[in-house]
Order: C-alpha cells, then sequence, then structure tokens
C-alpha cells in the first residue's frame, strides 16, 4: 500500500514525566487509523506532535518523503497535515468564510476575493457532504456544525491527512453518524485519517487499523477486522482491574431536602434550573445522570452553597438553609467535590501539605487562637491524611502539582472524609483518571455510603452511575425526574429520558 | 536562529534566589556603563562617585536611608498586593491620602503626647490609605472594574485634591505664598535617630512593618490565605476560605503601608505636606517589590538599594556632570535584569541548536 506517514521512535517527556516512548508506526493513504488509549496515555501529545505544537526529545516523522519540521504548525498545514482539536479554534465574531480564509490570507487585503473562495468552499460542502452555510456567523452555529466547519477548515488548505482528537464527544449518535459518513467519503477520495477516541464501539465501526497507546508505549497494534472489544479493553487498560463491589445498604434518614428550586442568573453559561426536588438520604448514593450542559454544574453549585436559588427552599435535617455560602454549607457537613479538580480543587502552586489542610484551617490545633499556623502538627496532620488515602508522594512540601492525577483526587477526597461530612457532593469524580485510580474512588465513595455518609454523584458514564449508585434521577434542560432504583433498571429508558422524553417542554 | 527551550528546574535551590538579584545588579550595572560611556565619563569614576555619594559618609549613609524608608514602605503595599495578584498600583494615591490624614490630624486638631501622637499619626495615615483602597476591591469584586485602571486613576485624583488643598483651604497661612500645608505639631514629629541628618524615627517603622508583614505572610493563616487566593481564588473559595475577606484584608494592609509612606514623609522629612512630597515613591515601590521578589524583608534590601542608586546618582550627576536621570535608567535596567533572572531560576535554558 501507499504510505504516506512514517513515525520513527519518537520519544517526548515533560521533566520527569514520559509522555511518549519510542513510538513507530506508519499511515497508509486511504486509510482510517485509530489510536486508542485511557486518559494520560499520550494521544494527545503524540498529535501534537505530528501537528508540530510540540517539539519531540528525539524521533523523526516522514510525511509524504519528507521529513516534519518540528514546533512548526504552519510548516505541518502547509505539507497537507490538518487537525481537528477537541477544544475548536474558530473566531466566534467572524463568518464561516472568514474563519476559513482567516490563516491564508489578511482578512483587510483590499484584492482578497471572497467570491473564489466561496466557490472552492461550496465545492467542498458538495463533495464531502457537509453542508453549512458559508456566511453563518459562527457564534450561531451548533457544536456539530462548528466541527465540520474546522474538518472544512483543513480540507480547504489541501490536507491529505486528518487528524481528529476524540471528535464524538460532544455528539448525538446521529450527529457521529454523519460524521462517519464524511470520513468515509474522504478515505474514499484518498485521503488519510487518525481518529483519536477512548470509545471502542465507534472505532470498531470506522477504522481500518487501530493502535493501542498504554503510559506512552505502544501496547498492541490491530487490524480492525481481526479486533474484539474484550480484547482491546484489556490492551487499553493493560491489566484486569477490580472494581469495588456496592453492598447491601439500608439508608438512614433524610439528610437534605431541595424543595421547588429554581436558579438562573444573566451571566451562567449553563442552563436554568427550573423547579427542581431533591432528597438525600444517609447511607445512599442518588446518581444524576444526564447529557453535559443540562444543569449538573448549577444544581453543584447550589448545593454546595456556591450560587443561591432564585426561588425554592433547601432543608437540611429538617432546618431550612438561609446563608448561601460555601463556608456556611461546609460547616452544615457538606463536602464538595468540583468537576474541575485543577482549577476549583487544588492550588498547584502551594506545597502538598498547605493543600491538604486548606479545609480545617480553622482546625485549633492548625492554627492557634492568635491565627498563627502550626507547622509540624499541620504536616503530621495532612502525613496521616495522605497515608490513610493511599496519596503517593515524595514528600508532603513537594508543590501540589506534581502529582497526578489520581492522586490529586484522592487528596482532595480525604481530605473532605476528613470532616466527617453528612453529605457529600461529587461532581464527575473519576474523570480523566486511569482505571486504578477510578477504583480507588469509587471504594472511597463506596465506604463514606457504608458510613452512613448522604452522596450525590453527577456523572456522564451511565454504566458507572448505575454500578455505583442506589438510585438515579435523569437531569434534562434544568429539570429532574424523580428517582428510580437501579436494581432493574431499564437502561434503555434512562437514555431515552436523557435525550429529553418524559420531561414537559419547559 | 537558534532555537532554544525553557524547561522547568527540578530542584529549586535556595541558594540561587539569594544569589540571583546580585547578579542581576552587576549585569544591570554592566549594561548601564555603556550608557554613562554614551555621556563621555569614565564609568568605574561615576561608580565610586555614585558609592561615595551614597554611602561614603554618615551624613551620606543617613540620606540613603532616610530615602529608603517611604520606599520600603510602598515596597511593602506593592508585595502584599501582587502576592494576592492583586495589582495595587496606586500606592502614590495613597501615600498621599496618609500624608492628608496627618494634615487634618496632626496640625492642631489633636494633641497628644508624643509616645502617643506618633503612633496615632501612623495610624490614621494607614486607614486613610486602606480606606481609599476599599471601594475599588469592591468595585472589583462585584462589577469586575479592573483594579488596574481605578488605583492608577484613583491617584490623579488624590494628587489633584492634595493640589487643591493646598491652593486654597489648607494652605499655611505662614507660608510666604507657597502651597503647603500646616506643620505638623511638635508632638508629632518624628525625631532624628542620628543627629545632625535628616535619618527620623519612621526608618525604624519601616524595617518594623517589614518584619511584621514577614511574619504574617508567611506563619500566619492570613498569609497562607493570601497567598491561596493569589494562586487559586476558585479552589480557595471552594476549600471554605474567605476570599472576599482576604481580598479586603490585602487591600487594608497594602493601602496601609503606602499610607504610612506619607505619614513619614510629611511627619518626618519635611514637617508638613508639600505637593512634591512624593518624587514617585509609589511607582518606586512596585520596583523594590519586583527586585525583592516580593519577600518582605527583600523589600529592605532592595529599599535600600533603590534609595542608595537615587541618593548616589545626584552625587555622581553633580560631580561629573552627567544627567541625574541616569538613575531612573539603572533603576529600570536594574528591574528587568531581576525578572529575567527570576525566570531563570524557575527555568533553565535547553539550547536545542541551530534550526535549518
Amino acid at each position: 500500500m501507499n504510505q504516506i506517514l512514517e513515525v520513527k521512535s519518537v520519544s517526548k517527556s515533560f521533566g520527569n514525566l514520559v509522555a511518549n516512548k519510542d513510538i513507530s508506526f506508519n499511515v497508509n493513504k486511504g486509510e482510517v487509523l485509530a489510536i486508542l488509549g485511557e486518559n494520560g496515555a499520550g494521544k494527545t501529545t503524540l498529535m501534537n506532535i505530528l501537528f508540530g505544537h510540540y517539539m519531540p526529545d528525539n524521533g523523526e516523522i516522514i510525511f509524504k518523503n519528507q521529513s516534519i519540521k518540528f514546533g512548526n504548525t504552519g510548516n505541518s498545514i502547509s505539507l497537507g497535515i490538518g487537525m481537528v482539536h477537541q477544544h475548536f479554534t474558530l473566531a466566534d465574531n467572524l463568518t464561516v468564510l472568514e474563519n476559513i480564509i482567516i490563516g491564508q490570507n489578511s482578512l483587510f487585503n483590499i484584492t482578497l476575493s471572497k467570491k473564489e473562495s466561496k466557490e472552492k468552499l461550496n465545492t467542498l460542502i458538495e463533495k464531502f457532504g457537509l453542508p453549512i452555510n458559508p456566511d453563518a456567523m459562527v457564534s450561531d452555529l451548533s457544536v456539530s456544525q462548528k466541527q465540520r466547519l474546522e474538518i472544512l477548515k483543513t480540507l480547504y488548505q489541501d490536507c491529505e491527512l486528518l487528524i481528529l482528537d476524540e471528535p464524538t464527544a460532544a455528539l448525538t449518535p446521529q450527529e457521529t453518524e454523519s460524521l462517519f459518513k464524511t470520513v468515509r467519503k474522504m478515505v474514499i477520495e484518498g485521503l488519510s485519517v487518525i481518529l483519536i477516541s477512548h470509545k471502542l464501539n465507534e472505532v470498531l465501526s470506522i477504522s481500518n487499523r487501530i493502535i493501542v497507546l498504554r503510559n506512552g508505549k505502544i501496547a498492541g497494534e490491530k487490524i480492525t477486522n481481526h479486533a474484539d472489544y474484550k480484547s482491546l479493553a484489556s490492551l487499553i487498560v493493560g491489566k484486569e482491574v477490580s472494581y469495588p463491589k456496592k453492598k447491601k445498604n439500608t439508608p438512614k434518614g433524610e439528610f437534605l431536602r431541595a424543595e421547588n428550586i429554581f436558579y438562573r442568573t444573566e451571566i451562567d453559561l449553563d442552563v436554568k434550573i427550573k423547579n427542581l426536588n431533591l432528597n438525600l438520604f444517609g447511607g445512599e448514593i442518588l446518581g444524576i445522570a444526564g447529557v453535559a450542559g443540562n444543569g449538573q454544574q448549577n444544581l453543584a453549585k447550589l448545593l454546595a452553597g456556591h450560587a443561591k436559588p432564585t426561588d425554592g427552599k433547601i432543608f437540611m435535617e429538617e432546618n431550612e438553609v438561609n446563608l448561601f455560602t460555601p463556608k456556611n454549607f461546609m460547616d452544615l457537613g457538606i463536602a464538595y467535590i468540583p468537576e474541575d479538580r485543577n482549577k476549583d480543587g487544588l492550588i498547584g502552586d502551594m506545597s502538598i501539605w498547605e493543600n491538604t489542610i486548606m479545609t480545617e484551617i480553622e482546625n485549633q490545633n492548625i492554627s492557634n487562637k492568635f491565627g498563627f499556623i502550626n507547622d509540624t502538627f499541620s504536616k503530621e496532620k495532612a502525613e496521616r491524611i495522605c497515608e490513610i488515602n493511599d496519596v503517593r508522594l515524595q514528600s508532603i512540601n513537594q508543590p501540589a502539582r506534581l502529582l497526578s492525577g489520581g492522586n490529586v483526587q484522592k487528596l482532595l477526597i480525604g481530605r473532605w472524609l476528613n470532616r466527617n461530612p453528612k453529605i457529600i457532593i461529587a461532581c464527575q469524580p473519576t474523570r480523566g483518571l486511569d482505571e486504578g485510580a477510578i477504583a480507588a474512588v469509587h471504594k472511597m465513595l463506596l465506604e463514606a455510603r457504608e458510613n452512613g455518609n448522604a452522596i450525590l454523584i453527577i456523572g456522564e458514564d451511565l454504566d458507572e452511575l448505575i454500578s455505583l449508585s442506589d438510585k438515579i434521577s435523569v437531569i434534562y434542560n434544568g429539570q429532574l425526574s424523580a428517582p428510580l432504583y437501579t436494581d432493574n433498571l431499564d437502561k434503555l429508558k434512562i437514555g431515552m429520558m436523557m435525550s429529553g422524553e418524559g420531561f414537559g417542554n419547559d | 536562529m537558534i532555537n532554544f527551550r525553557l524547561e522547568e528546574r527540578e530542584n529549586k535551590s535556595f541558594w540561587m534566589n539569594v544569589i540571583a538579584p546580585f547578579i542581576a545588579i552587576f549585569i544591570a550595572l554592566l549594561i548601564s556603563c555603556f550608557l554613562i560611556l554614551l555621556a563621555g565619563v569614565s564609568p568605574l569614576e561615576s561608580y565610586k562617585e555614585l558609592l561615595i555619594g551614597s554611602f561614603g559618609s554618615r551624613n551620606a549613609i543617613a540620606e540613603t536611608l532616610s530615602r529608603a524608608t517611604p520606599l520600603i514602605l510602598t515596597g511593602l503595599a506593592a508585595s502584599i498586593a501582587f502576592k494576592a495578584k492583586f495589582w495595587n498600583i496606586g500606592a502614590e494615591g495613597q501615600l498621599y491620602a496618609g500624608a492628608l490624614a496627618v494634615t487634618f490630624f496632626g496640625t492642631g486638631l489633636i494633641e497628644l503626647p508624643t509616645i502617643l501622637m506618633i503612633p496615632f499619626l501612623f495610624l490614621v495615615g494607614a486607614v486613610a490609605g486602606g480606606l481609599l483602597l476599599l471601594p475599588l476591591v469592591l468595585l472589583k469584586n462585584y462589577y469586575k472594574v479592573d483594579e488596574v485602571v481605578t488605583t492608577l486613576l484613583t491617584n490623579f485624583i488624590v494628587i489633584l485634591l492634595v493640589s487643591y488643598l493646598l491652593e486654597g483651604p489648607w494652605k499655611d497661612p505662614m507660608s510666604l505664598g507657597w502651597p503647603q500645608g500646616a506643620s505638623v505639631i511638635d508632638q508629632g514629629v518624628l525625631p532624628q535617630i542620628v543627629a545632625r541628618t535628616r535619618l527620623h524615627l519612621g526608618f525604624i517603622f519601616s524595617i518594623f512593618f517589614a518584619v511584621l508583614i514577614w511574619i504574617l505572610l508567611s506563619r500566619h493563616i492570613v498569609g497562607y490565605q493570601i497567598k491561596a487566593v493569589g494562586f487559586n481564588p476558585s479552589a480557595a473559595s471552594h476549600s471554605g476560605l474567605p476570599v472576599l475577606k482576604t481580598i479586603l484584608i490585602v487591600a487594608l494592609l497594602s493601602g496601609g503601608m503606602a499610607g504610612m509612606a506619607g505619614v513619614t514623609e510629611t511627619a518626618g522629612l519635611k514637617g508638613y505636606l508639600t505637593l512634591d512630597l512624593s518624587p514617585g515613591f509609589g511607582y518606586a515601590g512596585i520596583a523594590v517589590a519586583m527586585l525583592a521578589g516580593l519577600h518582605p524583608l527583600g523589600v529592605i534590601a532592595s529599599g535600600i538599594f533603590l534609595a542608595s542608586i537615587y541618593v548616589g546618582a545626584d552625587a555622581m550627576s553633580r560631580s561629573m556632570n552627567v544627567p541625574s536621570y541616569l538613575a531612573d535608567v539603572i533603576v529600570a535596567i536594574t528591574v528587568l535584569c531581576v525578572l529575567v533572572s527570576l525566570v531563570l531560576i524557575q527555568f533553565k535554558v535547553k539550547l536545542l541548536g541551530s534550526s535549518k
């Protein structure tokens, strides 16, 4: 077959972290190559090297018999490599057409012929089945339309190798199917596609060949026709991971009740919360399922005291809550594990011990009545918390940003558990973690449940939610369904509810 | 073209932090040599004159330290604020607010014995500086108004207010027509600490506050909160730290330090408020803080260093006939060199060979 790209023993490390080690593979003309791997396996780093964002420490990449100049995206683009990033790189205040020509010519160029560009664009739209209005403002486009535009942008620049980084993450099943149709057309036209994903089913349906990355190294390579779900899964993880099992538990009394909550703000990205009712019981996990962006963030903010409902009441153990501050909710016994642990959880530039005692700063042993901090006691306390929760570290004094994602999450959950909270609000507690850390987080949450905590988990992975939760409610467009017990749960029904079935139109 | 890349150092040594500013200052002086050469005189001679002018005699040392006094205080003001990523560049206005407070309370309105009068003047000066900053913090917190803009513009408002008061209602009738305020009463004047020089008690106060701020920032819960809010306000609030309260404390401390610089100048150096009370001490304080890496004890050293350049450059310009503006140039180059050195402490430069 006709080889278009050859990667020769590429390695890349960031400080001590080896992101890619000795990676070699090739891509043929007219082929879809899927790159699979967990978060942190090195997929994105590898693609950023290919596209010219990063400089590899060593190795060589040959594209169309030409060596790629590293660290120069302009060079990669002009050679014919295009990349559609997971987070789009579009200018919202320009039209579709302007976004396409923005990198090619200056928009202030008087001689710029938009007409010619438009003709070329329309041909591409026809040829690859990517319907879009060239004169529409990008800010008015939907997520899938924006993605189409990103693909068109690369095609317009005569790309021959297209890199798609997690393209289906924000798409509905129908949109995914239409994207794959386009990919098939592109392959027939002789283009090559590298697809980065962690969704096994999609990879099996669209790719010709699969490469699995693990810990920065190639763990295996398979022809898609000879691959199956199970063998790929074990290749990705590298070992069998045992997940803790949920035990039978009898729920205790009601810890928290939210009554007819409404919430909206003018400057809000998330949807409004409408007439939401919710009860949390001790020793029970309530899972909140839903497609991202249906009000989950606001729900979490409301229950953790980061926002005040515009209407409605929250009761904790039958007492109405009147003061909506994070501090007050903490004092009432709420522990909040935020979705973005690096932005809202950890302070990376402070030491591990300083981060660990952050929620305990008012403890009399940590700061005395004049407000002076007792370093010795604080460090011992931090050591203890880290040890109990299996946070792996070299020194308690090192900056917290050196911890891996799993250890960060164990530290964050651990320091909250140390306060003996009554209620735990966990948003996407396992997002982006490796399988071992996921199992550890599950264990921590299930243990807290056995100790009688009331727990709310907001998640996107339905299977994970079902395995952890006692009950599941679905959130859709700011409305919350009544809870369903997870024993004998109809998964199909939950899926339908996630796309809005059973909810009124506002 | 030479390709290079910055890589974070894995173990940052403590000594590198201490030595780096000195190397940076040395390099800055080397660069400044060229400018002195352009002025047509010998750099070595000039630096000698500069050194003699700033440290060469009892009087010179006293003059340098008395110039360092307001610089240390405004340097502390910038250090505290910048630690919390609150970009207070209004120390100049806060300094004048402190001076106004001293003139209001200290020229006869309130009379106390010296031992109480001096702390009282420092207190009202600090409160005035802090209160000036407070509404700006609230504007930032509730309406997201950028503090760089508001603190800078407040400087002009305060300075024009001073100008109005000194030309009008507060003008001292005994001043023979000069725009200056009434003299601070004798009990409020900061006494000399070296006889027959201008060095006054304010210098001791500035050292005392630097130590106090250092203890507060490194050992106290307030310092911990300032650090947390400065690095990541969102995470701090998610962990239950009082973010707004912390920023308010920062504003009061920062404005307070700058206000006290106004106290030392009004009640110490001059004895009364004038329009030229500060030749930009508020802005120079930013350079002092940067030079010190925002460390309160470092502020003492860098304040004295900057003062010595300013004082010494005057002497240099007199005897070598070079413009005294060289002092500003030397200070600016020094700050730039120190900032570069801070980057090099954090990161090492890895050469990647020249590209094709």
